[in-house]
């Protein structure tokens, strides 16, 4: 067939923000359909080039300010699928929502998900996801069994844990930048039932919290739900939530399409302390009892956002800050109370805060960010002249009990906070792809002043 | 899924099968179990779309790498292909090209580049399709015309004159053939998001593929005729068509 054929003929300047709107950067974007697109489309291409999918990541990973952002989402094919094991094996550039497509009526499921089903494989290996099933299974990276890597000079180099481990384990939360990854095989899951067996359980504090944790050690997936805008006797309340994969039998249809669209940007004031707080007391009561046990869609289990496509409009133009850290189990519990009372001493509000306890399941990658220990993600509206000043605090807090931020869902740690987090970085800067970089790594490895 | 799909796998002929609205449009048919036979002009693209369908559920998947362009081999290209799938219910012309406007008003070489493209090589097609079809008394012929075709335009009238060609010819065949029990379906789609739009300003804003392509699926199992795709194209189109000249001539479309 004949189609336009020059794929560097197509890069259009655009403004390209990431999910949390802030920062937004004009570059060219450059959408790629093939495999075979790569490294073709980079010859000439000068200011850095990166690789993206969906653009679900918070802060700046998937950015580059005035540069090439190669959009790898045309790249949604499967290139073989064994009904008996679950190996699955696609372009980098198919989606979760696609995958879960596919599979569901198969009886399979992705190993490790994260909050919303709009991520690329490749993006999911790159930023290493986490999902709620942290403690029994690790992270995505741990069920991809090989990938093919592309660098920019041409070279392909077919990764696994037993082949070129070196470039596996850099790629995998490499946030994209060892080079094109053309495909991925990943480890699906059986299931028998699109349900889960759902408990949901009111606790009220840190300890309650960590008990219901250590109960729970068998349960595939748990998360919590925590009001960060209490103190006193409703201080670090919350929902605790468990479920496994129904084992009874049943219909395994595919999914509905969504069809709400969050359809304007929210005037900055829509979000203050007190409707925030308001909205915590409200969640926190939907459940009327301590108990609620339920059989559940796995789609409102695992994406309640993603009904609503676009959501991030909600918090307005200025956009939202999230912060997730770990804090290893030594000192979890000091760590997280400490930082819940600095936000709600703030004042600034932030939505309901997902609260997890992460597993010793090692990741394969080199620069992951889950540890065991204890993980608290927030997300703050963007207020000038506040934001920015406690996220630093609460950053410089989690150095100070060893932990340490997540870089898909960060925007302002500086770089000499990131290169405490993750010491390893210049082991790591040895496998990038010299011409691939994004405005996050720029920021944290100092090329450019932080902001 | 349809219970007809599933029970009797069709054999459906893809013309162009690397066509964003062509492979999204197989996709949909894969997943019902068809038996597909694929052509398209680069050897790489295609087995990667055939790869994926037959993950899919295709039932069966055959390729040829052709370019549609050489007349002179389609007459042996759809007797393999129809040996292939041992059978026609569905033959999908989806190959075409946007071509270069600006280049094509300069030079006359680049406009018959893409008449030939999207008009020539169709009709050579179109023919030997219908002439099979009609002997048969049976089969759909489903082909990707576009709005552009309904009226011309400044900015496209080289690519909008090919299709409005096609589109014209469709029409003619139509009427001689449906009486033999052959459905023509003309398929109209708006702006869509594809490898062809990639990049063109306001390209956010185009129609869906998926949706793009469960329409043409329906439309098939209706055997409908015209299928403006999405819908709101139909009002549109028609309002464009009937703006007087001397009122068109002076807008900037």
């Amino acid at each position: 067939m004949a189609e336009t054929s020059d794929p560097t003929q197509n890069g259009t300047k655009a403004s390209f923000e990431s999910w949390g709107r802030y920062p937004s950067y004009r570059a060219n974007i450059i959408p790629l359909h093939w495999q075979s697109d790569f490294p073709a489309v980079t010859e000439g291409l000068h200011n850095g080039i990166l690789p993206v999918g969906l653009g679900r990541s918070y802060g700046d990973v998937g950015l580059l300010e005035n540069g090439n952002l190669l959009v790898t989402t045309g790249m949604d094919r499967i290139i073989s699928f064994d009904p008996e094991t679950g190996l699955l094996t696609a372009e980098a550039g198919m989606s979760f929502a696609q995958i879960l497509d596919f599979a569901v009526p198969r009886g399979f499921f992705l190993p490790v998900t994260p909050g919303t089903k709009y991520v690329t494989l490749g993006g999911a290996i790159a930023n290493d996801i986490h999902g709620k099933n942290h403690h029994i299974a690790g992270t995505f990276g741990c069920h991809i069994t090989q990938f093919e890597l592309v660098r920019t000079d041409g070279t392909r180099i077919l990764c696994s844990p037993t082949q070129n481990l070196e470039f596996y384990s850099a790629t995998i939360g490499g946030l994209g930048l060892t080079g094109f990854i053309s495909w991925a095989t990943v480890q699906l899951k059986p299931i028998v039932s699109r349900k889960i067996d759902y408990e949901g359980i009111q606790f009220h504090g840190i300890d309650e919290f960590i008990s219901l944790t250590e109960q729970s050690k068998d349960i595939e997936y748990t998360v919590s739900w925590v009001d960060c805008t209490s103190t006193g006797r409703n201080f670090c309340r919350g929902i605790f939530m468990q479920g496994d994969h129904s084992t009874k039998r049943d219909e395994l249809k595919p999914s509905p399409k969504p069809r709400l669209i969050f359809p304007f940007d929210a005037p900055g004031f829509a979000l203050n302390s007190l409707s925030v707080s308001l909205f915590n007391t409200l969640f926190f009561h939907k459940q009327f009892s301590k108990r609620v046990v339920a059989l559940q869609d796995y789609e409102p289990f695992f994406y309640p956002l993603d009904k609503v496509l676009r959501w991030n409009r909600m918090y307005g133009k200025r956009g939202l800050l999230q912060f997730q850290y770990v804090i290893p189990w030594e000192h979890a519990r000091e760590g997280t109370v400490a930082i819940l009372k600095e936000v709600a001493k703030s004042g600034l509000a932030s939505f309901l805060a997902v609260l997890k306890a992460f597993g010793d399941v090692p990741s394969p990658g080199m620069m992951s960010f889950p540890k065991p220990g204890i993980t608290l993600c927030l997300d703050f509206p963007i207020k000038p002249g506040k934001s920015f000043p406690l996220c630093e605090r609460l950053a410089d807090m989690t150095l100070e009990f060893g932990g340490r931020l997540y870089p898909a869902k960060d925007a302002a740690m500086t770089a000499a906070q990131f290169q405490a987090f993750y010491p390893q970085w210049q082991q790591f800067a040895r496998y990038r792809d010299p011409l691939l970089t994004s405005s996050f790594w720029e920021r944290v490895t100092g090329n450019k002043p932080s902001l | 899924m349809n219970q007809t799909a599933s029970s009797a796998p069709r054999k459906i002929l893809v013309l162009g099968a690397t066509s964003g609205i062509a492979e999204a449009t197989c996709r949909i048919w894969a997943a019902q179990g068809a038996s597909l036979f694929l052509v398209a002009r680069n050897a790489e693209k295609l087995a990667a779309v055939a790869q994926d369908l037959k993950a899919r559920g295709a039932s069966y998947v055959d390729t040829a790498v052709v370019d549609l362009d050489d007349t002179d081999q389609h007459p042996g290209l759809l007797a393999h292909a129809i040996n292939s799938l041992t059978g026609l219910d569905i033959a999908y012309l989806a190959h075409g090209v946007l071509g270069d406007q600006v280049a094509a008003e300069q030079d006359f070489n680049t406009a018959a580049h893409i008449l030939h493209t999207n008009f020539m090589a169709p009709v050579s097609l179109l023919t030997w399709l219908a002439n099979f079809c009609e002997q048969r008394r049976s089969g759909t012929i489903a082909v990707l015309s576009s709005v552009a075709g309904d009226r011309g335009r400044k900015s496209n009238y080289v690519y909008g004159s090919s299709k409005a060609g096609l589109s014209a010819f469709l029409a003619g065949l139509r009427n001689r053939v449906d009486r033999e029990g052959v459905t023509i379906l003309t398929i109209k789609p708006g702006p869509t998001k594809t490898a062809m739009t990639a990049g063109m300003k306001g390209s956010e804003k185009f129609a869906d593929v998926d949706t793009v392509a469960q329409s043409i699926v329906k439309a098939i199992e209706k055997r409908q005729d015209n299928l403006y795709v999405p819908f709101q194209w139909q009002p549109i189109m028609f309002v464009v068509r009937n703006i007087p000249e001397r009122i068109f001539k002076k807008l900037n479309l």
